[in-house]
């Protein structure tokens, strides 16, 4: 049951809250931590990364490990730290900015959360239980069939949890934007966030679903004895390739467009100005989506699709500049004529814009298919897509991890920190990225263990090491500045910033977990921004006091995701030593309880679904006399 | 003062310049120094996009710049209140219009470049068969080795690849066991060798650039492969047409294994017929084999593709080949003690094929023989390649 915080709670039952919470703004917490850790992980798989390529014949890590560094880096980041840390804010912010109680569905986002989490957990078991997945990020099927050992089965099988976690994300944010907004938040009212996240949402429920085809076809090729990408036995292995692409182009706007909106956000509030442009923003937004599904052959130029297909995607992707160009200048706009505040957030979106415009330069060039013959697999494409998702993504993150962190915690991070990592990670961004578009050029191929001597590739690589400690020192900063930041625990009242123009900043903090005690009416675009110029800086109430409904905590979310998660261990062992199975695990023992674990895991799973089906969970009703003892404890706490 | 100034700007730009042209990396190396027809033409693209980019970014970094610097609130004052600026359908069309033509004068050039290098035409005849008129070489990826087979020439070589300069080489491109991707950077880009079917385009070698190049471009495998994806180099020489003629002549010429001379290479050559002959051919015939055709080893700049090319690397490649390429089919294939290993390398060391031991005339003569016998053996040729991938 849902409790008010200022109740004091034993260790124990704060523990069991957060195992069973729906709250969004919980669910948000959970994400955090979470995906904090996988970054920090990832981030230390990229420090070894970069150590090893230092130097010219380095043997700091084998040939081998290092495969499995480069594929669980750039796994963990896609799908374990950007993402779900796009989420983390996506949960905390966007049902405070339509008005809403909570999300459509609150047990989704639950299990959405444990299935993310067991998922990584399970990927990264594979460091402790006979080496990681080593056939790249994108698993290339030739490849990933070949490779030997379970490491391409940890990956399909984490993949496929995880991934199923984000497409119920993705079904529940699409239908809490349509469906749940408050009264007068139309469409065109909605903050760029919120849009952003919508058609993110969006393009999850249309990308993910080629994945897990994709990933399923690699479990049951490696797993259970089909032929789908086993050439000998007729079948193909460009297949993966769509398959992955069709999703993976996607999912890079699924990661960008969240990060475009909270930079608008930033921009609009620190340069006290409303968004220039917003329905161009929103209009560019929403083609940048559509535009992002017929793109993916571009990571396929030099597959040998032919001259027609390579034309069609080459003019295709040139397109998507358009939009991305629309924005750019809107953002511009928008600080023009504006009072700029040199806050943390707001030095990571400035910073943004000349990074991104970098990245995304370089991916028109790479659109221009002949060329692109030169930079594909070269550095050339691991520095443009590290502009995009670094200068991109990460400063997005960052810039919201500063921003929202009052909604999150209640608290500030520190201002003088959260700028000398700003100043760390940036510079070592460009030191370590910057040189490798160059690598490229010379002819370094990308995921290559090591480079000989005498290649002319010694200095680049070196100052690409460099950069990398300076934005591990950025992060340690962060850290630091985090756990003073927890410890300390000053509170911050309402809007924080002082300058919040959207819903969430015109709530109390800590926001009571029924967010709204009376549902909001909105009045125009900036609804908290109008009420502060036109009204009393106070909401309008779009309802009176009353009853209302709330959702029960539930253990079954975590209990569902842990069947699978049993699960799958009875997969990945499933085909050892069968006579059937693949080269790459037929000559290991056979394991014969792999079977019952399967089973086993697969029925607690099927279990909780039916007793969630049967057993009537009605929730419960907030009362209106607690409402109103809330509300009138909040008027006397603000005199 | 204002000429100070005026130096200082000069000196930083020459030396800005002279950064970026030493940037442009290793002559036989860099996708920088185009050394022939289609790398030409990429780099022409890349300048086109990088001029167009370039321009791009400044604007925005211009734009933004003064953006930043002239509305600072330290500047403005606290009390400033910005005026709210819903749009301005002037601007949204220029800067929705401006990127529009910057990207159809990219475009154009792009799609012509796109259908002008996918034309392999030439490198067929009208019935299917390979052309003898031009330079056809097929290429097989494995892990982490070349193979270099010339169909009309009936010639099989690996790890070092020659082709003619300042003509059109056909590559037919295919991986044996993963996808690997061909990769030789000075003279265009890359194209992958899928295990699915085979990908056909072309590269030229220019003279000059040869000549400044030493005649050796390094090739690489650009696509993610295994372990020792990043040792999978290899060598292409680029000789003058006559030279690459006489080349083929010699390798033609061997029909059988050159024999051991020395003691120890005599040896080593029947150990070498024991434990080796089954994957390693020493004549430039049967393509697709399990090991790289050995037949001019001793004529090789490198040894695994990647290290000196002397007696002491190829003996520490033969006791521990794991140490130096991970994951290797070689590993374990047999077992050799330091002795024989010392007498297989002095046999191999003496692998070479006479220069001008060819007749380049009977060349010629083979080269329309071949093609006049080939008709319909295509097929063949195709299904024993299958074969041989069943038999892996």
């Amino acid at each position: 049951m849902a409790q008010t915080s200022t109740q004091k709670k034993g260790v124990g039952s704060v523990i069991w809250e957060y195992l069973t919470t729906v709250d969004h703004k919980k669910i948000a917490i959970l994400y955090l931590i979470a995906g904090g850790f996988f970054f920090a992980l990832g981030g230390i798989e990229a420090m070894l990364i970069r150590i090893q390529l230092a130097v010219p014949n380095n043997d700091f890590l084998s040939a081998g490990l290092y495969n499995e560094m480069i594929t669980m880096h750039g796994t963990t980041m896609i799908f374990l730290a950007a993402m779900p840390l796009l989420f983390a804010f996506m949960n905390a912010v966007v049902p405070l900015q339509i008005g809403a109680r909570d999300l459509a569905f609150p047990f989704l986002n639950s299990m959405g959360v444990w299935l993310f989490i067991l998922g990584g957990i399970f990927l990264n078991l594979s460091w402790f239980m006979g080496g990681a997945p080593d056939a790249g990020w994108t698993s290339y099927a030739s490849l990933s069939i070949d490779s030997p050992g379970h490491g391409v089965n940890f990956y399909a099988l984490g993949l496929q949890i995880t991934g199923a976690g984000t497409l119920m994300t993705g079904i529940n944010f699409a239908t809490t934007i349509i469906t749940m907004r408050a009264p007068g938040m139309t469409y065109m009212r909605m903050p760029l966030f919120t849009w952003t996240t919508f058609v993110a949402a969006i393009l999850i429920v249309f990308a993910f679903p080629p994945l897990t085809i994709g990933v399923f076809l690699l479990m049951f090729d490696r797993m259970f004895g089909s032929n789908f990408f086993i050439v000998e036995a007729g079948g193909n292995t460009i297949i993966w390739e769509h398959l992955f692409w069709i999703f993976g182009h996607p999912e890079v706007y699924i990661l960008i467009l969240p990060a475009f909106g909270i930079f608008s956000e930033i921009f609009s509030v620190f340069a006290r100005k409303r968004l220039f442009g917003y329905s161009a923003m929103v209009f560019a937004t929403v083609l940048i989506g559509f535009f992002g599904f017929m793109v993916w052959a571009h990571h396929m130029f030099t597959v040998g699709l032919g001259p027609t297909a390579n034309a069609i995607f080459a003019v295709a992707t040139m397109a998507i500049a358009v939009p991305t160009g629309i924005k750019i200048f809107n953002w511009i706009a928008t600080i023009w004529g504006g009072s700029i505040e040199f806050t943390t957030p707001m030095l990571y979106a400035i910073a943004f814009i000349p990074s991104f415009v970098m990245g995304g330069v370089t991916g028109i060039m790479q659109a221009a298919a002949p060329a692109d013959y030169q930079y594909h697999d070269s550095y050339f494409i691991v520095a443009h897509f590290h502009y995009v998702i670094v200068g991109g993504v990460v400063f997005g993150l960052l810039a919201g991890l500063h921003y929202y962190w009052p909604i999150m915690f209640n608290t500030m991070l520190n201002e003088v920190l959260g700028k000398i990592t700003f100043v760390l990670f940036v510079f070592g961004f460009h030191l370590t990225f910057l040189i490798q578009h160059f690598l490229g050029l010379w002819g370094m191929p990308r995921r290559v263990f090591t480079f000989l001597d005498g290649q002319g590739y010694n200095a680049a690589n070196m100052i690409s090491t460099i950069g990398a400690f300076f934005m591990a020192a950025g992060v340690i900063i962060l850290l630091i500045n985090i756990v003073m930041t927890l410890v300390k625990n000053e509170r911050v009242g309402t809007d924080p910033w002082g300058d919040g123009r959207t819903l969430e900043w015109s709530l109390p903090l800590p926001a009571p977990y029924y967010n709204f005690a009376q549902v909001p009416l909105v009045r125009g675009l900036d609804a908290y921004w109008i009420e502060k110029k036109q009204g009393d800086g106070k909401i309008i109430p779009a309802e009176s006091v009353g009853d209302f409904h709330m959702p029960n905590n539930s253990i079954i979310p975590l209990i569902m995701s842990l069947g699978l998660f049993i699960a799958s261990f009875g997969a990945l062992y499933f085909a050892d030593g069968k006579d059937w199975a693949i080269d790459a695990v037929s000559g290991l023992d056979a394991k014969p309880w792999a079977l019952p674990v399967l089973v086993i895991g697969l029925g607690i799973t099927f279990v909780s679904m039916g007793v969630r089906s049967w057993k009537d969970d009605l929730g419960y009703y907030v009362t209106k006399e607690e409402i109103e003892k809330d509300l009138e404890e909040l008027e006397r706490g603000a005199k | 003062m204002k000429n100070h100034w005026m130096k200082a700007k000069w000196i930083g730009l020459i030396t800005v310049l002279m950064v970026f042209l030493s940037g442009c990396g290793k002559n036989h190396l860099s996708a920088l120094r185009p050394a022939g027809e289609v790398g030409q033409e990429q780099f022409n693209l890349m300048i086109l996009s990088i001029i167009i980019m370039l321009l791009v970014v400044v604007v925005v970094t211009v734009l933004f710049t003064i953006a930043v610097a002239k509305n600072r609130r330290s500047k403005k004052g606290e009390d400033f209140k910005p005026k709210d600026v819903a749009t301005n359908h002037t601007l949204e069309i220029i800067w929705t219009s401006i990127p529009i033509i910057l990207l159809i004068i990219l475009a154009v050039p792009t799609v012509y470049l796109v259908f002008k290098q996918a034309d392999t035409s030439a490198s067929v005849t009208e019935e299917g068969e390979v052309n003898p008129e031009e330079n056809v070489i097929n290429v097989r990826a494995y892990q982490y080795w070349w193979e270099f087979e010339y169909p009309t020439e009936q010639v099989v070589t690996s790890q070092e690849m020659v082709v003619p300069t300042d003509e059109r080489v056909y590559f037919n491109l295919m991986g044996v066991d993963v996808k690997h991707s061909f990769w030789v950077p000075a003279t265009g880009g890359k194209l992958d060798t899928n295990i699915d079917g085979i990908n056909s385009f072309y590269l030229v070698f220019d003279e000059d650039s040869a000549q400044e190049s030493d005649r050796l471009f390094y090739g690489k495998c650009a696509e993610l492969c295994g372990p020792s994806h990043a040792l999978m180099d290899f060598k292409v020489q680029a000789l003058p047409a006559e030279e690459y003629d006489q080349w083929l002549a010699d390798m033609q010429a061997v029909e059988e294994p050159v024999q051991a001379s020395s003691e120890d290479a005599q040896a080593g050559e029947e150990i070498f017929a024991d434990s080796c002959m089954g994957c390693h051919a020493t004549t430039p015939t049967g393509s697709g084999a399990m090991g790289p055709n050995l037949t001019n080893f001793a004529d090789r700049e490198l040894i695994a593709g990647y290290l000196e090319h002397n007696e002491e690397n190829l003996q520490e490649w033969i006791r521990d080949p794991e140490s130096l390429k991970p994951g290797n089919k070689m590993t374990g294939a047999y077992e050799l003690n330091d002795e024989e290993i010392e007498a297989v390398s002095a046999y191999l060391m003496e692998l070479s094929v006479e220069e001008g031991s060819g007749d380049v005339e009977a060349l010629e003569e083979s080269r329309q023989a071949n093609t006049s016998e080939d008709e319909g053996s295509e097929g063949e040729e195709e299904s024993s390649e299958n074969d041989e991938e069943e038999g892996n």
